[in-house]
C-alpha cells in the first residue's frame, strides 16, 4: 500500500505541475493524438524530426498526473536523440513498466525510472505508457485518421 | 453504544481498509455467504425440475425467496418478482420484451439525465429500433429537478418514462411521486431504476405507483448475478419472452409452443436458486436491522463527511448543499488533481473510492466535470472511517505537490 504514497514522488508531481514541454509546437513534423478511455486522458503528441534526428518536441492535452508527467518525462528523454536511440529508450520504458527492464537499463531512462513502480499499480500503467505509446505510433506511420 | 456493524461482515472486521465504494457494491455480512454455502451444502438441486425431494427443496428455497423479495417491495403477488441477474438485465428485459412491442414510430421515451448507463442505452435502442425519440428530463447543477424541466419534456407523444430513484453520482432523490403523476397523465408506463435506492430505503411499488422496478442484489448486501424485476402482472402477462430455452415453457411442440406461466415465462435457463436464497438472507439481515436505523447511521456520517470536505480548501462537491439529500453518495473534485491520482492516493491510505464518470458521462457532460471522486457511505462504515478520509483528501493537495 505504501507503493501509490511513494508514487507521487517529487518528480513526477514537478512534470505534472511544471512540464517544461507542454505547448504548441511549430513547425512540428509529426504530430498524432494518444486517448486513454480510462482515465479520460487526451495529449496530442509533435515532434520535430531532421535527418533521423528529434530536434524538438511538445505535447499539449489534459489527463491524470501520471499521463502528463510521463509524457514530459519522454519529451526530457528523447529530445536531442536519434530516432533509433529514443525507440530503445521507449522499448526499455515499456519493458519496465511490465517489471521486465534491469536496472542498468532503468538508468538509461534517468527520470523516467521515477515511474518504475507503476509496474505495481496495474490500473495506472495506461496512463504512464501513454506518451511512450503515442511516440511508437508516430513511429510506427499510425495517422489520426 | 452504538453497534458496529463491521462486525457482521468478514472482510470488514479485523480489516484497517475504509470500504467507501458501496454504491458500486456493497460488502456481504457472513448471514448472506452463509446461505449462499448453506444453498449448496443442503438443497442443492436443478430447481422447478427435479421431481424428487431434493429437488422439491430447491424449488422450495427458490419460491420462498420470491416471496421475501415480493414483500420486500410490496408487490401484489408472487407472479410479478422476475429473478434476473442484476438491474442491468431487468431493465433490458423491460426494454427488449415491453419496449420494442409497445413503443411506436413517433412516441417519445423520456430518461433523466442522471441516468446510469443501464437505464440509458436500452431505451435509446429501443428509439433507434422502433423510431421513437429519446426525451432528456434535465436537471440543475444541485441535481434538483423542477415543474419546469417536466413541463419541457412531457407531452401527449410521451409512452415510456425511465428513472433512476436516487442518483448513482450525486445520491439524489429524484421527484418520483411527480414523475409518475405525470406519466400517469400521459398514458406512460414508468420504469423506476431502485438499484441505488434499495439499500437505503423502504421501498413500495404499490405506493409508488410505478409499472415496473428493477435493482441489484449485490449493491443490497446479496450475491453477484441475482437482481430482481418488478413488473404489473396485466402488463407482463401480455409481454413476449426476453429470453427463450428451457424452463420458460408449458408445452413445445414441432410447430406450437406454449410459454410458462407468470412469472417462469421470463426466467430463461436453470435459475440462480443459490443466489435467490442469499438474496432472501440479505433482506432478512436489512429488516433485522431496520431501515430508520440504516439511515440515521448514514444521515450522520454522511453529514460528516460532507461537512470534513466543505472545510478543506479546493474542494468541490458535486449535488445537493444540504448533506440530508446525499443518499449515501458524495461525488467531489479537488482542483488541480485528477479524479484518478485523488482515488489513487486515497488506495495509498488503504481507503476505497470509486473515480470515473460512475457510467453516467451524460450527467457529467451536463454538470460541466469531466470525472469525479466519489464515496459511497453505508451502515457499517463507522465515523472513524469518515475521520480518516477527511484527513486523507485533506493532504491531497500537498502530496501532489501544492504548496496551500
Amino acid at each position: 500500500m505504501e507503493n501509490s504514497r511513494s508514487f507521487y514522488n517529487e518528480i513526477l508531481t514537478d512534470h505534472n505541475l511544471h512540464p517544461m514541454h507542454k505547448h504548441e509546437l511549430d513547425g512540428a513534423t509529426m504530430r498524432l493524438e494518444g486517448i486513454n478511455p480510462s482515465c479520460g486522458d487526451d495529449i496530442v503528441l509533435n515532434l520535430k524530426v531532421k535527418d533521423g534526428v528529434i530536434c524538438d518536441g511538445s505535447f499539449v492535452g489534459d489527463g491524470c498526473a501520471i499521463s502528463q508527467a510521463s509524457a514530459d518525462i519522454m519529451l526530457d528523454l528523447i529530445i536531442g536523440k536519434t530516432v533509433d536511440e529514443a525507440n530503445k529508450l521507449k522499448d526499455i520504458f515499456l519493458r519496465m513498466i511490465k517489471g521486465e527492464a534491469t536496472a542498468d537499463e532503468i538508468e538509461q531512462l534517468e527520470e523516467g525510472s521515477a515511474l518504475a513502480d507503476i509496474s505495481h499499480m496495474p490500473a495506472r500503467v495506461k496512463c504512464a505508457v501513454l506518451g511512450w505509446h503515442t511516440y511508437e505510433n508516430m513511429m510506427e506511420g499510425k495517422t489520426d485518421d | 453504544m452504538e453497534k458496529n456493524y463491521k462486525y457482521d461482515f468478514p472482510l470488514l472486521r479485523d480489516n484497517p481498509l475504509v470500504y467507501l465504494d458501496s454504491a458500486a457494491t456493497a460488502q456481504r455480512p457472513y448471514s448472506v455467504i452463509e446461505a449462499e454455502t448453506e444453498f449448496y451444502q443442503k438443497y442443492n438441486a436443478n430447481p422447478l425440475r427435479g421431481l424428487y425431494e431434493l429437488g422439491m427443496n430447491a424449488t422450495d428455497c427458490y419460491e420462498q425467496s420470491r416471496e421475501t423479495v415480493r414483500k420486500f417491495i410490496n408487490a401484489a403477488s408472487g407472479k410479478e418478482i422476475i429473478f434476473t441477474r442484476n438491474a442491468t438485465e431487468s431493465l433490458n428485459l423491460v426494454a427488449y420484451s415491453y419496449g420494442l412491442t409497445h413503443i411506436h414510430e413517433g412516441d417519445e421515451i423520456v430518461i433523466s439525465i442522471m441516468e446510469h448507463h443501464s437505464n440509458q442505452l436500452p431505451w435509446r435502442m429501443v428509439a433507434e429500433k422502433t423510431g421513437a425519440t429519446i426525451k432528456y428530463l434535465l436537471c440543475d447543477s444541485k441535481g434538483h429537478i423542477t415543474d419546469e424541466d417536466m413541463d419541457e419534456v412531457f407531452s401527449e407523444r410521451t409512452r415510456l418514462v425511465a428513472i433512476t430513484q436516487v442518483s448513482n453520482v450525486l445520491g439524489i432523490k429524484t421527484p418520483v411521486d411527480k414523475i409518475v403523476s405525470r406519466a400517469k397523465q400521459c398514458g406512460a408506463v414508468v420504469v423506476l431504476d431502485a438499484a441505488q435506492s434499495t439499500p437505503h430505503m423502504t421501498i413500495d411499488v404499490k405506493t409508488l405507483g410505478v409499472d415496473f422496478l428493477a435493482f441489484s442484489g449485490h449493491k443490497l448486501l446479496a450475491p453477484f448475478g441475482i437482481g430482481v424485476l418488478y413488473g404489473r402482472k396485466e402488463l407482463l402477462s401480455d409481454m413476449p419472452p426476453f429470453l427463450s430455452g428451457g424452463e420458460m415453457i408449458q408445452s413445445v411442440t414441432r410447430d406450437r409452443v406454449v410459454y410458462a406461466e407468470l412469472p417462469h415465462k421470463f426466467e430463461a435457463g436453470t435459475v440462480n436458486a443459490a443466489g435467490a436464497w442469499a438474496l432472501k438472507a440479505a433482506i432478512e439481515y436489512i429488516w433485522s436491522i431496520g431501515y430508520d436505523t440504516i439511515q440515521n447511521i448514514e444521515k450522520t456520517l454522511v453529514k460528516q463527511a460532507y461537512e470534513g470536505l466543505t472545510c478543506i480548501p479546493h474542494i468541490n462537491i458535486q449535488g445537493a448543499d444540504n448533506p440530508d439529500e446525499h443518499m449515501g453518495i458524495i461525488s467531489f473534485t479537488i482542483d488541480g488533481v485528477h479524479p484518478h491520482d485523488v482515488s489513487s492516493i486515497l488506495d495509498a491510505d488503504n481507503i476505497a473510492v470509486r473515480a470515473g464518470h460512475h457510467c453516467a458521462e451524460p450527467l457529467m457532460k451536463h454538470l460541466g466535470v469531466p470525472s469525479t471522486t466519489r464515496a459511497s457511505i453505508y451502515f457499517y462504515n463507522t465515523s472513524d472511517d469518515i475521520d480518516r478520509f477527511i484527513e486523507s483528501v485533506g493532504s491531497i493537495r500537498r502530496r501532489m505537490g501544492y504548496g496551500e
